[in-house]
């Protein structure tokens, strides 16, 4: 056996990288097949449906639910406006009448002579989706929504928090094991997105919100300090819907780790252009990572070819003995080495599990035996 | 009841992993054989189940010698080497099946109706009861929001509330939802509620969704008729979420009996187990995402699933619920609490990695226990008696009140807790997934544990639907491993004091007497399968389940693990500042009395 499977990041300096931009809803597509876009141009909008509102109409005006509809003064599909009465009764008394205001603006849904409740749905709310990456639109789907293509240095990281945003590049430190201090962040960091090296700290966190930048790439982070960022214990890994105004990617994962040489080097290449990233993270059947996008202008690619976008899976990706990895969990937690021996048979580890090993060479000439799960492949 | 099946060929299509097991008739008895695995294949790039299905099998054929497909085709019936008599499989991959819930009051017809979905297979994703307190636009814009696979629609007896069964189902279609695979179809509805409120539910909900009408879940407030709800739901299931699942279509017509989803069929064989024995059971599997806790008590059958507690996927969401500090209690070590922070989010971001330091081992050893307990906490709370039986009340009466605590599952008459899941079943050493299982069930009385050697119980769940013979025989003979019985106090006492005395008398007429302080644990050699009396005398402040003082006598069966006495106390508590000891060191001392971890 000389192939282990093991998962792995994406990480290249120029791919062709193909966006799908849908509606939640069906809507109007409102740019052409071919047209260039930048991030943050509107290319489809919709409306979505308006909240309803319940009102029991027979409690309100005390009368049985039979004669519901003799007493409404609307029905269904009309419009309405807040305080508007949208049923009276008519007694013989002026003085014993009863009305029923509308507690919304917007229109009658439906009225229930079985349940005397009438639902009342507000206005539409108008939804815009921008292209996120600057491209070429290279498909409409009509009423859906459209694909915008663009060759880009494309990063995958391994978590986040926030949702899609856009900024001018910026590296703040000088290499890849640095700490991203508060002092680092500068007022000229303002509606940028500044990438760091091994971690970020809670002050420095705060510092980058309160200057105003928009995002930060690090290589890790402390659980801790997202915890008291975003007020609660984040449970299942499913986020990208945080109302923090900042959006944060690490690359590396929790903890002080030195992000990987050659992420550091790719942005620090990219450095000065526009970037699109999305904290985005689903870890679940189906994992959506976050990423970073840094297009090139087409102009200056011209004539050049993007490396296609695997479509083939490349956490299936296979290893080989000389391959890059690096280590993902305790003892050597982001230690990278190189394979040095793929032993078939089971090995007992310190736990003393069975499993299926590998043996890292290190840099410095030492060597480990960790198990083929506890490695990543490291492209390149 | 299919007869004459001498190869059987079952899979489980899990989210990660697709599991292929032969069974065989070997004599008389069935044994299951062979075991090969591939990965699923529902996702990008394959979006296909049967490739991993296929994968399975060729390991299986590796292994076994025996053909099964013809190209990508499964043989049958068998002959000699070749062919099997019937393929049949579970699935829970894609998420499983996830629906919603909606009851007029929440402890009377949306429990019932949370029990019906839990019964037949489904995470229950939220329950609207028109007394939840939320407002009417909170819970249209929930169901709009949560895109279930499919919603069961109760509530009223028979005779009973209309008014309350018809505005859930205003509120269903105002929501207008749609379901989360085949975006072009209509979200499946099951109306299981008040008889006399079909026609009004009909009229609403006929046009907006695909609207079935069943037999009402309660039709009278002394009973509960879940059958049809949950054969309706699993019809469904493969009509609607099953067709729209990436080559279902195929793999259904493999199949010679309909694809169960994986927990209704583990439901299927613990239940089984259960009435062949006639004995009170409690199975648990925990997995990466989910833990599914059944039970069945007195022939009463319950499921519940956790769905945010696991080992993987969900591993952060138990620190969340459970607290840092409920996880470091478990530990016989110091260690920061960031660090512990960093670790469990970094397994959550990688979640196939394995630990490879004892620490590490340790440390999710703590986290499973409070991911069982939690999740048996949960179960006890919907395993209960009918509400509004007994009591005359009418419907308002009960709006307001509080749901009982009367739980069905009564500790010192349980029988077997069967554990399942990565981190039972493949422990180093069975004696951890023994103490795991103790720790966070906390049994009473006399109980055997056991686990599921390698994942089987949902094949078996399935085939006992066609097989009842086939699936109690590998059950007991290739599924269960038997980790021994467990005697516990059920009640609390000084730490340090004076607590019981036993005697154990082997077969061979060797006796071995030993008394017991109160906090301590200790196991006893009784090998899987043999037999033996034991006779506990408590103090007099101490019961075992038969009152303060009273002596215990029982024959007990052995297991791998042993036979051990649990003087701990129930509740277990952990806090150290009542003994004289740390509480590291008591942890190690248990840790000892099991030989759980090397040295």
């Amino acid at each position: 056996m000389t192939h282990a499977y093991t998962p792995g990041l994406r990480l290249a300096d120029k791919l062709q990288i193909r966006k799908d931009r849908n509606l939640p809803l069906p809507g109007d597509v409102i740019v052409n097949k071919g047209d260039m876009v930048k991030s943050d141009d509107i290319v489809a909008r919709t409306n979505l449906p308006g909240k309803v509102h319940s009102v029991n109409v027979i409690n309100r005006l005390a009368i049985l639910p039979n004669d519901l509809r003799k007493n409404m003064l609307k029905k269904e599909g009309d419009s309405v406006v807040k305080d508007e009465p949208i049923a009276e009764t008519s007694p013989f008394i002026k003085m014993f009448k009863s009305i029923c205001l509308s507690p919304i603006t917007g229109v009658i849904e439906s009225i229930s002579d079985i349940t005397g409740q009438v639902l009342l749905r507000e206005p539409p709310k108008p939804v815009q989706i921008s292209a996120y990456i600057d491209g070429r639109v290279v498909e409409t789907i009509e009423n859906e929504g459209v694909v915008i293509e663009a060759n880009a240095t494309f990063i995958q990281g391994i978590f986040g928090i926030g949702g899609e945003t856009t900024g001018e590049l910026q590296v703040i430190v000088n290499s890849p094991d640095d700490i991203v201090k508060p002092e680092d962040i500068k007022e000229e960091h303002r509606g940028k997105i500044i990438a760091g090296g091994s971690i970020i700290y809670f002050d420095a966190i705060i510092k980058a919100l309160d200057t105003g930048v928009k995002g930060i790439v690090v290589g890790g982070i402390r659980d801790k300090d997202i915890n008291e960022l975003l007020g609660y214990d984040l449970g299942v890994a499913i986020t990208g819907s945080e109302d923090i105004n900042i959006t944060i990617i690490i690359t590396e994962g929790f903890g002080q780790i030195r992000m990987a040489q050659k992420t550091f080097d790719m942005l620090k290449h990219r450095e000065g252009s526009v970037a699109s990233i999305n904290g985005a993270t689903q870890i679940r059947a189906g994992v959506v990572r976050p990423e970073i996008i840094v297009p090139y202008n087409e102009e200056d690619t011209a004539g050049e070819l993007a490396e296609e976008i695997s479509t083939e899976s490349n956490e299936s990706a296979g290893i080989s003995i000389g391959d890059q990895v690096r280590i993902i969990r305790n003892p050597n937690f982001g230690v990278l080495g190189k394979v040095k021996n793929l032993p078939s048979e089971l090995q007992t580890i310190e736990t003393e599990a069975k499993a299926r090993v590998l043996e890292v060479e290190f840099p410095d000439g030492r060597t480990a035996i960790v198990p083929r799960a506890n490695i990543e492949a490291i492209e390149g | 009841m299919i007869e004459n099946l001498n190869v059987i060929v079952a899979t489980d299509c899990g989210s990660t992993t697709t599991k292929a097991i032969l069974i065989e008739k070997k004599g008389a008895e069935y044994r299951q054989t062979f075991r090969g695995e591939a990965p699923t294949t529902v996702e990008a790039p394959f979006e296909d189940v049967t490739r991993g299905v296929l994968n399975a099998f060729a390991e299986l054929e590796e292994l076994s010698g025996r053909k099964i497909l013809d190209g990508e085709k499964v043989i049958t019936p068998a002959q000699g080497d070749t062919g099997v008599d019937i393929y049949i499989s579970t699935s829970s991959a894609g998420g499983g099946l996830q629906m919603m819930v909606a009851g007029a009051v929440k402890t009377m017809s949306a429990q019932s109706a949370q029990k019906a979905a839990l019964g037949a297979g489904a995470i229950v994703m939220d329950v609207i009861a028109s007394n939840d307190k939320r407002l009417p636009h909170e819970k249209i814009e929930r169901i709009r929001d949560l895109r279930p696979d499919m919603i069961l629609l109760s509530g009223g007896t028979d005779g009973g509330t209309v008014s309350h069964v018809v505005e859930l189902a205003e509120f269903i279609g105002a929501a207008n939802p749609r379901p989360r695979l085949g975006m072009t179809f209509q979200l499946p509805v099951i109306y299981a509620g008040n008889k006399e409120a079909q026609g009004r539910v009909s009229d609403v909900l006929k046009t907006k969704t695909a609207l079935r009408i069943t037999d009402n879940l309660r039709p009278l407030l002394e009973s509960e008729n879940l059958g049809p709800a949950r054969q309706e739901i699993q019809n469904l299931f493969l009509e609607h979420v099953m067709a729209h699942a990436p080559g279902y279509k195929n793999l259904m017509a493999w199949t010679g009996i309909p694809i169960m989803p994986t927990p209704g069929a583990v439901g299927e064989i613990i239940q089984t187990a259960a009435r062949k024995d006639n004995i009170n059971v409690v199975g648990v599997d925990i997995g990466g995402a989910t833990t599914d806790v059944f039970s069945v008590f007195d022939g009463v059958f319950n499921r519940t699933v956790s769905a945010n507690f696991g080992m993987s996927y969900s591993i952060s969401n138990v620190i969340a619920e459970t607290g840092i500090e409920n996880i470091m209690k478990w530990l016989p070590f110091e260690i920061e609490e960031a660090d512990i922070r960093n670790r469990i989010k970094n397994k959550m971001i990688r979640p196939t990695t394995i630990p490879q330091l004892l620490e590490d081992l340790i440390l999710e050893h703590a986290i499973a226990r409070e991911a069982l307990r939690l999740s048996f906490v949960q179960h006890k709370a919907l395993a209960v008696g009918l509400k509004g039986v007994q009591k005359q009340k009418d419907i308002s009466e009960s709006f307001d009140r509080a749901a009982e605590k009367e739980t069905l599952i009564e500790m010192n008459r349980l029988d077997l807790i069967v554990g399942s899941g990565g981190v039972l079943s493949h422990a180093p050493r069975r004696s951890q997934a023994m103490m795991m299982m103790i720790d966070a069930f906390q049994p009473q009385g006399v109980t055997m544990i056991a686990v599921d050697s390698i994942f089987m119980m949902p094949h078996l769940g399935v085939l006992s639907t066609i097989n009842e013979k086939a699936a109690t025989e590998v059950f007991e003979k290739d599924c269960l491993i038997y980790l021994g019985p467990c005697i516990s106090l059920t009640n609390s006492g000084k730490y340090g004091s004076q607590c019981l005395d036993c005697v154990i008398t082997y077969p061979d007429g060797k006796k071995q007497e030993e008394s017991l302080l109160f906090g301590e644990i200790k196991v006893f050699a009784l090998r899987e399968g043999e037999k033996a009396e034991v006779e506990v005398t408590p103090a007099r402040q101490f019961d075992l389940g038969e009152g303060k003082g009273q002596k215990i006598t029982e024959e007990v069966t052995g297991g791998v693990v042993g036979l051990v006495i649990d003087a701990r106390g129930r509740p277990l508590d952990l806090d150290g500042s009542k003994g004289k000891e740390s509480m590291d060191k008591v942890l190690s001392k248990w840790n000892r009395a099991f030989d759980a971890y090397p040295e």
